[in-house]
C-alpha cells in the first residue's frame, strides 16, 4: 500500500511542479500580499480630512481650533464658508468631517453656553464613529481647559498586553498565515480531481489497484508540502521584515497547524468531489473561503457576529486556528490555556476529513 | 497558383517547447486540384494535424507558402474560413448543445439564409443518420455519430473545400463506410474537394492523390498507384512455420530487396519472382523450415508506406553519421 | 473591428444555451453572491459591542460600582468575571476568557473626592478590535464620569449649574449632525460596499474561465474554422454575463433596500447606468486576463489575486487614507476604488453626477484601455 501511495504521490509532485504558475502564484503571490497587506492596512484613525467653517474669525474660535489643527487625528483641507459649505464639502467626498463655529463663539463662551456644530459623514460609519469621538474629546478638552474649575479627574492607566506599540503588522500576521494556509490547502487540492476528471485522466488511475484512500492521501501530500512552505515564507518575511515576534512554542504551533492544513485539505478535497467542472470547483472554494474570512475572526471581530453566524464560525477550523495562531505567535501561550480551541480544532478536523473521505469515495465512480 | 484548391510550398511550422524548437512541418509542398481527394496518409505524430491546422490558419505558419482556392492562410483567413468545412481531430463541437442546435448553430454563423436551412438540416441529417436523434445533446452521442455530425456540421454551407483530420478514427466499420458514401455522393454532386489526414491505409486507396508524411516530410506524393510503383521489385508472401529462423534467412538471400513481417506472415520483396521464387523454396526447405501459402501479391499501400519510412529513416541516419 | 449582427446573434443563443444548461453554474453564481451578500452584511462591523470585561474591584465602594456601571451601560463592555487581582485579568486575557480589565484600586472613592483617582485598564493587545474600541470606550467613559462626579461635588458644595445646557460644567458643547446615517447604521456603510465587491469578483472571475474555457477544452477550434469575428466572439461570451451581472445588481440592491432595510437615497436611474459601466470594466479585465493564461486554473488563480487586492486594499474595509505609496498604486488600479465611492456617493448619500464625474470618467477611460489591450492580445488562432 505504502509503495503505491509513494508512486502517486511522485506523480502528483512531478505534475504540480510542473505548472509554473504553481510556483509563482502559490508562494511567491501569497507573500508578495502579505507584505503590501501589512504595509498598507492600519487601524487607527488619523489624518481625517477636516473643513472648518470658522463664522467667527476672532481670537476665541482661533484658539478653539488650535487643538484640532495641532492633532494629528485630523487635517484640515479646507475652510468654508457656512454649514452648507461643509454639508458641500462632505457630499463631495473632499472632507468627512466638518465643524462649524457660530458668528457670536465669543460671547456664547463668556456666557458658559457655546455650541459648536460638528458634521460628520454618515455614510462612512467605519471612520466616523471614532472621528467624531475624537472631535468631541478634542473639543472637550478645550472647553474643560477654559474653567477653572477644581475638577474630579479619573485617570485611567492603559496596559497593553502583548503588543505594547499597537503595532498593526501583529494584528494582522497571525490571521494572514492562517488564512493563507486555508486558502491555499483548499485550492489546490480542489482542484486537483476535478482537473483530473474534466481530462478523463481519472480513468487510468481507477483501473489500477489503487485503493480510494490512498488515492486520497497522496493528493494531500504534495498539497501539503506547498501549503507548508508557503507558510514559512510567511513566517520568515512576519518575522524579518516586519519584526512579528513567536513567543509561543513552534512544536505545538507546528502539530496544530499540520492537523489545521490537513482538515482543509480534507475540505478542498470535498469540493472537488462533488464538482463536475473546474469552474464549479471553484465558485464552491470561493464560496467556503469568502464565508471563512468573514465569521472566523479574521478581518471583523467574532463576538460581535449575530447568533447564526457566529455558530457558523464555530463550525470553521479557522476559527479556533486563529485563537491558535494569535495565542501562540502574539501572546506567547500554551497548550494549557489554548486546550479549549485545540480540541475542537482537532474534533472539527477528524469530521471534516471523514466526510471528505466519504464524498471522495462515493465520487470516484 | 489559384488553379489550385490547396496548395503549399515549402510550408515550415516550428514549436518552442522549453529547450529546443521541434520542427512539427518541414518544407512541405503540395497541391491539391479542385475536384480531388487527397489523402495525407502517415503514422501519429507526423504531422499531419499541424499541417492542417497551418494551411487553414488556425496555426501561424513558420516559413513558406500556404492557401486554400488562392487565398493566402495568413492574410486572408476570414475568406478561407467562409468557404472551407472543417472537423477537428478531437470532438470540438460544443457538447452542451442538442444535435439540431448543432446543425443550425453552425448554419447560422456561416451565413446560411433560413430557407437554405430549412431544406439543408433534415438532408445533412438524414444522409448522417441522425434524424431521429435531433433532440440528443451532442455530448452523449456515440463516438461515429459525433464524426457523422461534425461532418454534416461541416458541410451545412456548402463550401468547396473540405479538411477532415482522421475523421474516421474509432468509428466501427460500417459507419467508416457510409462515412466515406457519403463524402464520395457529395463529391460527385457538388465537386467537393476533400483532404483527409488518416493513418488508415485502406482510405488511402480511396483517394485520387496521396502524400506519405512521415517527421514533418513528404517522403512521397502522387497518385496510389504511382506510389507503390515506385517500390522497387514484387512482392511475395509465405507464411513459415518457424518465423524468426525464417526471417533471418531471408534477409540473407540473393535478390531479396526487402523484408516486412506481417503478423505470422512473411512479405518479400524481390527482383524478379520467377528467378527467385524456387530460390527462396529451396532455401527455406534447405533449413528445414517447412512453410506454407507461398504467392505472389500486390503492393498495398501499407507495404508501401513501411518500406518508403524505413528508407527514409537509413537517409537521414546516412547523413548524420556523414557516409 | 467587424461586427455582423446577425452572427452576433447567434453565438450569444449558444452561449446562453450552455449557460442555462450548465444548471450548477447558475445556481452558484447566484448563491454566491447571495451568501456574500449576507455573510458581509451581518459580519462587516468594526464598531465593538459588548467585549467581556474582567473585574477587579478593590474598593468595593459606591463610586467604584458606579464607576463599573458606568462602563457596562456605555454598551462597549459586558462583566464577565469579578477577579481579586491584576495577575488574575492577566491570566483570564492570556485565556482568552476576557477581552479586557478594569482594576480598581483601594480608597477609590475617597481619591474621587479628593480630585484625582486612578484605575487601570488591561487590554488584550492581540485583538485589534478589543484595541481599537475600548481604547476610545474606556476614555470617553472615565472623562464623562470626571465630569459627572465634579458636578456632583458642585452641588453639595451649592455651587450653581446652569440647568439648561446639555453638560452644565463646560462653556461648550459639541453638538453632532450626522449626514445621511443618521444612526451611524455600520450595514448602511457596508451595503453599497458590498454590492460592488460581490459584482467586481464574479464579473471579473467569470469572465476570465468562460473565455479561456474554449480554449483549453478544445472546442474553440471548430469555432475558429468559422467566419466568426474576433469582437462577435468576445461579445457573445460577455453578453450573457452582462445580464447576469445586472440581475445580480438588481437583486443585490433589493436586498439590501427590503432585506437590510438600508434606505435608497440617490437616483436609481444614474446608479444603474454607472453599474453598468462598472460591470463593463470588469468584464474587460476578465477579458484581459483570459488572454494571458491557458488553463481555467491560472484564469481563476489570477482573478483571485483581483479579488484579495479588491477586498483590502479599495477602501472598502480598510482606509485607504494613510496607505503608503505602493499599495495606494495597486489600489488605483482596481475598478473597485472607483465604484465604492460612486456605489456609496449615490446609495447612501444621494449625491449625483455633479460630484461623481471624475470616478465615472476613470471608469470609462479604464475600461477602454482595458478593451483595446485585450482584444489586441487576443487570437483568432490556436497559439
Amino acid at each position: 500500500m505504502l509503495r503505491r501511495i509513494w508512486a502517486l504521490v511522485q506523480k502528483e509532485s512531478i505534475q504540480l511542479l510542473r505548472m509554473p504558475i504553481v510556483y509563482v502564484g502559490l508562494t511567491l503571490g501569497p507573500v508578495l500580499e502579505l507584505i503590501l497587506f501589512a504595509a498598507a492596512i492600519h487601524t487607527d484613525i488619523k489624518h481625517i480630512p477636516m473643513v472648518v467653517a470658522d463664522q467667527s474669525l476672532n481670537a476665541a474660535s482661533q484658539s478653539y481650533l488650535i487643538g484640532f489643527t495641532n492633532s494629528d487625528s485630523f487635517d484640515i483641507v479646507a475652510r468654508v464658508a457656512d454649514q452648507a459649505g461643509v454639508v458641500h464639502a462632505i457630499d463631495s467626498g473632499h472632507a468627512e468631517i466638518g465643524i462649524v463655529i457660530p458668528v457670536d463663539f465669543a460671547s456664547q463662551v463668556a456666557q458658559k453656553d457655546a455650541t459648536v456644530l460638528m458634521v460628520v459623514d454618515g455614510s462612512n460609519s467605519f471612520v466616523t464613529q471614532s472621528a467624531f469621538s475624537s472631535a468631541q474629546a478634542i473639543s472637550q478638552e478645550y472647553a474643560i481647559s477654559l474653567t477653572h474649575l477644581q475638577l474630579s479627574a479619573l485617570n485611567p492607566h492603559m496596559q497593553i498586553l502583548y503588543n505594547p506599540d499597537l503595532k498593526d503588522v501583529w494584528f494582522l500576521i497571525p490571521g494572514m498565515c492562517a488564512f493563507l494556509l486555508f486558502g491555499i490547502a483548499l485550492k489546490l487540492t480542489a482542484f486537483s480531481i476535478v482537473r483530473e476528471r474534466e481530462a478523463g485522466t481519472i480513468e487510468a488511475l481507477l483501473v489500477t489497484p489503487i485503493r480510494p484512500l490512498e488515492l486520497m492521501i497522496a493528493k494531500m501530500i504534495p498539497n501539503l508540502g506547498i501549503a507548508f512552505l508557503d507558510l514559512a515564507f510567511t513566517f520568515f518575511i512576519g518575522s524579518v521584515m516586519f519584526g512579528v515576534p513567536f513567543r509561543g512554542s513552534l512544536l505545538v504551533f507546528s502539530v496544530l497547524a499540520l492537523l489545521f492544513a490537513i482538515g482543509s485539505l480534507g475540505l478542498g478535497l470535498a469540493i472537488s468531489s462533488v464538482s463536475q467542472t473546474q469552474v464549479q470547483a471553484n465558485q464552491l472554494a470561493s464560496l467556503v473561503n469568502i464565508a471563512v474570512m468573514f465569521v472566523s475572526g479574521f478581518l471583523f471581530p467574532a463576538y460581535s457576529l449575530p447568533f447564526v453566524l457566529r455558530l457558523l464560525g464555530y463550525v470553521m477550523p479557522m476559527t479556533f486556528f486563529m485563537t491558535i495562531t494569535n495565542g501562540i505567535m502574539i501572546k506567547g501561550v500554551g497548550l494549557s490555556d489554548l486546550w479549549a480551541a485545540s480540541l475542537s480544532l482537532t474534533g472539527l478536523t477528524v469530521v471534516i476529513f471523514f466526510i471528505g473521505a466519504r464524498l471522495f469515495r462515493q465520487n470516484l465512480d | 497558383m489559384s488553379e489550385f484548391a490547396i496548395f503549399t510550398r515549402e510550408l515550415v511550422k516550428e514549436f518552442q517547447t522549453d529547450k529546443h524548437v521541434v520542427r512539427a512541418v518541414d518544407q512541405l509542398s503540395l497541391q491539391v486540384a479542385p475536384g480531388e481527394t487527397y489523402g495525407l496518409i502517415g503514422p501519429d505524430g507526423a504531422g499531419k494535424t499541424t499541417t492542417t491546422r497551418v494551411v487553414l490558419g488556425l496555426l501561424n505558419r513558420s516559413a513558406g507558402e500556404s492557401s486554400i482556392l488562392g487565398f493566402d492562410s495568413m492574410r486572408d483567413m476570414y475568406k478561407i474560413r467562409e468557404r472551407v468545412g472543417y472537423i477537428a481531430q478531437q470532438f470540438a463541437l460544443p457538447p452542451t448543445l442538442t444535435v439540431m442546435e448543432n446543425m443550425s448553430f453552425f448554419a447560422g454563423i456561416q451565413g446560411v439564409s433560413p430557407n437554405a436551412q430549412k431544406e439543408r438540416i433534415p438532408e445533412l441529417l438524414a444522409f448522417a443518420g441522425l434524424t431521429n436523434f435531433t433532440g440528443r445533446l451532442a455530448g452523449k452521442l456515440s463516438g461515429g455519430m459525433k464524426k457523422k455530425l461534425a461532418l454534416a456540421c461541416c458541410l451545412v454551407h456548402e463550401p468547396a473545400v473540405v479538411m477532415l483530420d482522421e475523421p474516421t478514427l474509432g468509428v466501427d466499420p460500417v459507419s467508416r463506410r457510409e462515412f466515406w458514401n457519403l463524402l464520395g455522393n457529395l463529391q460527385v454532386e457538388k465537386g467537393l474537394t476533400i483532404f483527409v489526414c488518416t493513418p488508415y491505409m485502406d482510405e488511402a486507396e480511396r483517394c485520387t492523390q496521396i502524400g506519405l508524411i512521415y517527421a514533418g516530410r513528404l517522403i512521397a506524393n502522387g497518385t496510389p498507384a504511382s506510389v507503390k510503383a515506385s517500390l522497387p521489385g514484387h512482392l511475395l508472401e509465405v507464411i513459415p512455420s518457424n518465423f524468426v529462423p525464417a526471417r533471418k534467412l531471408a534477409t540473407h538471400l540473393d535478390g531479396v530487396l526487402e523484408v516486412q513481417s506481417y503478423g505470422d506472415k512473411l512479405h518479400l520483396f524481390v527482383d524478379d519472382v520467377a528467378v527467385r521464387k524456387p530460390q527462396i523454396e529451396a532455401a527455406l526447405t534447405g533449413a528445414g523450415i517447412r512453410y506454407e501459402g507461398f504467392r505472389d501479391i500486390e503492393v498495398s499501400m501499407e507495404e508501401a508506406f513501411i518500406s518508403l519510412v524505413r528508407k527514409q529513416t537509413l537517409y537521414v541516419e546516412n547523413l548524420k553519421s556523414g557516409s | 473591428m467587424e461586427l455582423n449582427f446577425r452572427r452576433l446573434g447567434i453565438l450569444i443563443r449558444k452561449e446562453t444555451i450552455q449557460l442555462l444548461r450548465d444548471r450548477r453554474f447558475i445556481t452558484l453564481f447566484l448563491g454566491l453572491a447571495f451568501v456574500q451578500l449576507f455573510i458581509y452584511g451581518y459580519s462587516a462591523s468594526k464598531t465593538v459591542y459588548h467585549m467581556p470585561l474582567a473585574v477587579v474591584d478593590q474598593s468595593r465602594d459606591e463610586k467604584s460600582k458606579a464607576f463599573v456601571q458606568a462602563l457596562v451601560n456605555s454598551q462597549y463592555f459586558d462583566t464577565a468575571v469579578y477577579l481579586d487581582s491584576q495577575a488574575e485579568v492577566v491570566r483570564a486575557i492570556d485565556r482568552g476568557q476576557v477581552k479586557a480589565g478594569v482594576v480598581i484600586p483601594p480608597n477609590f472613592a475617597a481619591n474621587a473626592e479628593k480630585g484625582s483617582a486612578d484605575f487601570l485598564i488591561v487590554l488584550d493587545g492581540s485583538d485589534q478590535f478589543a484595541v481599537g474600541s475600548a481604547y476610545s470606550a474606556v476614555n470617553l467613559v472615565a472623562q464623562n464620569f470626571g465630569l459627572q462626579l465634579t458636578a456632583a461635588n458642585l452641588a453639595l458644595s451649592g455651587a450653581n449649574t446652569a440647568p439648561s445646557a446639555a453638560n452644565p460644567l463646560l462653556p461648550i458643547t459639541a453638538s453632532a449632525q450626522v449626514l445621511y446615517n443618521p444612526d451611524l447604521n455600520d450595514k448602511w456603510f457596508v451595503i453599497p460596499g458590498i454590492i460592488g465587491m460581490i459584482l467586481q469578483t464574479l464579473a471579473i472571475e467569470q469572465a476570465a474561465i468562460l473565455l479561456v474555457r474554449d480554449r483549453e477544452l478544445g472546442t474553440l477550434e471548430q469555432i475558429l474554422v468559422s467566419p466568426v469575428r474576433q469582437l462577435e466572439l468576445i461579445l457573445s461570451k460577455l453578453i450573457p454575463l452582462l445580464v447576469l451581472c445586472l440581475l445580480t445588481l438588481v437583486v443585490s440592491v433589493g436586498f439590501g433596500i427590503f432585506w437590510f432595510g438600508v434606505p435608497f437615497q440617490g437616483s436609481l436611474f444614474l446608479y444603474f447606468w454607472l453599474s453598468l459601466l462598472f460591470i463593463t470594466s470588469c468584464l474587460g479585465l476578465g477579458l484581459l486576463i483570459s488572454t494571458g493564461v491557458k488553463t481555467q486554473y491560472e484564469a481563476n488563480a489570477s482573478s483571485m489575486f483581483f479579488m484579495l487586492f479588491g477586498l483590502l486594499l479599495s477602501g472598502l474595509f480598510y482606509p485607504r487614507i494613510g496607505m503608503p505609496l505602493i499599495p495606494q498604486l495597486i489600489g488605483d488600479l482596481v475598478p473597485l476604488t472607483y465604484f465604492l465611492r460612486i456605489s456609496r456617493g449615490i446609495y447612501t448619500k444621494g449625491i449625483g453626477l455633479n460630484f461623481l464625474w471624475s470616478d465615472a470618467l476613470i471608469l470609462v477611460i479604464y475600461m477602454l484601455i482595458v478593451v483595446v489591450v485585450a482584444s489586441k492580445r487576443f487570437k483568432m488562432r490556436l497559439d
